[in-house]
């Protein structure tokens, strides 16, 4: 029936064949019946160039923070410049990044309402609200004082403009340091500037050592990314790509041509021919893959990462989490590439 | 009962099309995201068939021919030939031009039963996973609603056409409910969404496997049917007068055209307009009768799959595009050509 010439994968189950096998017995029958006379037979995209601008004088020491900042602060969003009159009292946040970050900054217990994707930290006070159909009605009847968004799906943005509430649009950066720059604006918004400087820094710090620590290869090591096991991956024109560059990996997925966008889907065949030296799989939820799976693949036995044990399973939503969790994510991937993980 | 010259005709239809398939075919196993020598490619593929002639490839190279490219490729022809002939079928049973299993609900049902074991259920995909099983019984369950209702919509003095109204109704009706399904599960909205472009990107043989003893039972039903469409085509009266029973002709059909539509949306995810562009071609190639159109349409739509999967993964190389893509941009402007000129066939 089927050619398995040189089929290195498993038996398809047997019930099926059984049920198919009984349905051939039956197409005599169903020929028959044809008429008496008859005969047989990704993720966001959009970079920021933030910068926080406090309008007025009252930032830079914890001690500033502690006292207060001075209001109105103006900082720069995806939107453009926005104005938070005064320092907000009932933030609601459909950003997992965002909550993260508000939450780092030291802004935490102002934050009333976060989305149904914000799981970190644990303490943020989920509720039913999307950041991927957000609804302004719904929103508003939080009486957000500051609204933290990365989508300006279905005009949301325009829609709490008319109800007067401040909103800051951060989508995913194209650069880890960008992301670091929205965490900033973050803090100047909610009055938290110099634990904001704090936090971005102990981010900054960590990846740094993460990368200090990875042994420096002779010839660059190449990187690939798993979106999903159909192939979807990242270029360096994402914060994730950009990590990567940091540790001085060469992401396969750049050879893709522009027209494929941050997020390419790539060829298998290419992805073997490319010989990766390090997989990370961001599909061990949604699809479950691990480094047994992709060895299986037909054709992936003989790739390096597969060969020297360089396969990685991280969260699947890595990509749309920019904020504090990167260090994490950097240590992760220098653990891996020191054999440690 | 084929008149000698119809059968000509039909005779040099075949062969042609069977000359542009494998034409297709070893262009699709040729070329890829990575180049691999042409004489090379055909000395390994003389070497996996026993013969010693050529070079074949070096390891890695003939690894992914084989176990890449050939299921790849005889996939996409499998799901283009399943669709085709499956909109070749129904358009018979309808008697509409416009019909294919993309207007007569089999595909949104398929969408929602896709839709609704990604967000709920314990989503796997490949050969025999819960997608395909679920998008399986929704192809059938939406088929069967269109049916069902056009029927009776039909005993109320209505046409053919009923038939294909009940499809649009049952098509808005099970997309607007799996729109739902993803307004409540946002997060796996790419999942959904990849699925539901089409993916033949990740085909191995187990998958052609699991697909062909299905494929096979849908064609011997339908290609066994040609001729009692072509007696439909007179009209119902003068079918029963010759001894073909319409109701009984049309459930058949529609059983096999379903399964057909099934089976590959189950591996391939949803991959419109080749069921409504495919037959349309053929007719114009091999004449009208469904003892060509039926056979024609499978080899054709083979084909056609093959080289729209073949642009899919070479015009951006080494990404690709959803195929689903290539062929709706193929089969959009054709519909709508279609639309301007006015069927030339039943």
């Amino acid at each position: 029936m089927s050619d398995r010439t040189g089929s290195t994968t498993t038996p398809a189950p047997r019930r099926a064949r059984r049920a198919v096998l009984a349905a051939l017995a039956a197409t005599p029958l169903l020929l028959a019946a044809c008429g008496s006379a008859s005969t047989g037979s990704p993720a966001t995209s959009g970079s920021v160039a933030a910068s926080s601008s406090p309008s007025g004088a009252g930032t830079g020491t914890a001690a500033a923070d502690a006292v207060q900042a001075v209001y109105p602060v103006v900082v720069k969003a995806d939107t453009g410049q926005v104005t938070v009159p005064a320092r907000p009292s009932t933030i609601v946040s459909l950003s997992p990044t965002a909550t993260e970050m508000l939450f780092a900054v030291g802004a935490g217990a102002q934050v009333k309402a976060v989305d149904d994707q914000s799981s970190v930290p644990a303490e943020a006070p989920r509720t039913k609200l999307s950041g991927f159909q957000p609804n302004a009605e719904a929103i508003a009847g939080y009486r957000p004082d500051l609204v933290v968004l990365s989508n300006d799906v279905n005009g949301i943005v325009a829609a709490l403009g008319k109800l007067k509430v401040p909103v800051l649009l951060f989508g995913a950066p194209a650069t880890v340091a960008d992301g670091s720059v929205q965490e900033l604006a973050l803090g100047a918004a909610t009055g938290h500037a110099a634990q904001a400087q704090q936090a971005v820094d102990t981010t900054r710090r960590r990846i740094a050592a993460a990368v200090a620590r990875t042994p420096k290869a002779a010839k660059p090591l190449k990187i690939y990314h798993e979106v999903d096991n159909t192939y979807y991956s990242v270029t360096s024109s994402t914060f994730i790509g950009d990590l990567y560059r940091q540790f001085g990996l060469v992401n396969i997925a750049d050879s893709a041509p522009k027209a494929a966008g941050g997020y390419p889907k790539l060829s298998a065949e290419f992805v073997i021919t490319a010989a990766p030296d390090l997989i990370v799989l961001a599909d061990g939820t949604c699809c479950q893959q691990n480094a047994a799976t992709v060895a299986k693949r037909p054709a992936f036995a003989g790739v390096p990462a597969v060969t020297s044990g360089r396969v990685v399973v991280v969260q699947d939503d890595v990509a749309s989490r920019w904020g504090p969790s990167l260090a994490q994510f950097a240590e992760k991937v220098a653990d891996t590439l020191a054999g440690k993980a | 009962m084929l008149a000698p010259g119809a059968r000509r005709r039909q005779g040099r239809a075949v062969a042609a099309t069977v000359a542009v398939l494998l034409a297709v075919a070893l262009a699709g196993v040729s070329i890829g995201a990575v180049d691999l020598p042409f004489d090379q490619v055909l000395g390994s593929l003389a070497r996996h068939l026993g013969l010693d002639a050529g070079t074949p490839l070096p390891g890695v190279e003939d690894a992914i021919l084989v176990e890449w490219r050939l299921p790849r490729v005889l996939l996409a022809g499998l799901v283009g030939g399943l669709l085709a002939v499956a909109g070749a079928s129904y358009q018979g049973v309808f008697r509409n031009p416009l019909a294919d299993p993309y207007l007569l609900g089999a595909a949104a049902g398929a969408g929602l039963g896709a839709t609704l074991v990604i967000e709920w259920g314990p989503a796997r995909f490949g050969p025999l996973g819960t997608v395909p099983a679920a998008a399986f019984v929704g192809a059938l369950v939406g088929v069967g609603l269109a049916y069902a209702l056009g029927t009776v919509a039909a005993r109320h003095g209505g046409g053919t056409a009923t038939l294909l109204l009940a499809g649009v109704a049952v098509t808005a009706f099970l997309t607007a409910a799996q729109t739902l399904a993803q307004q409540a599960h946002s997060e796996d909205l790419r999942q959904v969404y990849s699925w539901i472009l089409g993916n033949l990107g990740t085909a191995q043989w187990d998958t052609l496997g699991d697909v062909l003893p299905y494929a096979a039972v849908a064609v011997a039903l339908l290609l066994g049917c040609g001729r009692s469409l072509d007696v439909l085509a007179v009209g119902d009266e003068e079918a029963s007068t010759l001894g073909v029973r319409p109701e009984r002709v049309r459930l058949v059909v529609l059983l096999a055209a379903s399964l057909a539509t099934a089976s590959a949306v189950a591996v391939s995810g949803l991959i419109g307009f080749v069921g409504l562009v495919v037959p349309h071609v053929v007719r114009r190639l091999a004449g009208t009768s469904y003892r060509s159109v039926l056979p024609v349409s499978l080899l054709g739509g083979a084909a056609f799959m093959i080289l729209c999967d073949l642009v899919s993964r070479t015009v951006l190389a080494p990404s690709e595009l959803p195929v689903g893509v290539v062929t709706a941009f193929v089969g959009a402007p054709f519909f709508a050509a279609l639309l301007r000129v006015g069927g030339p066939s039943r």
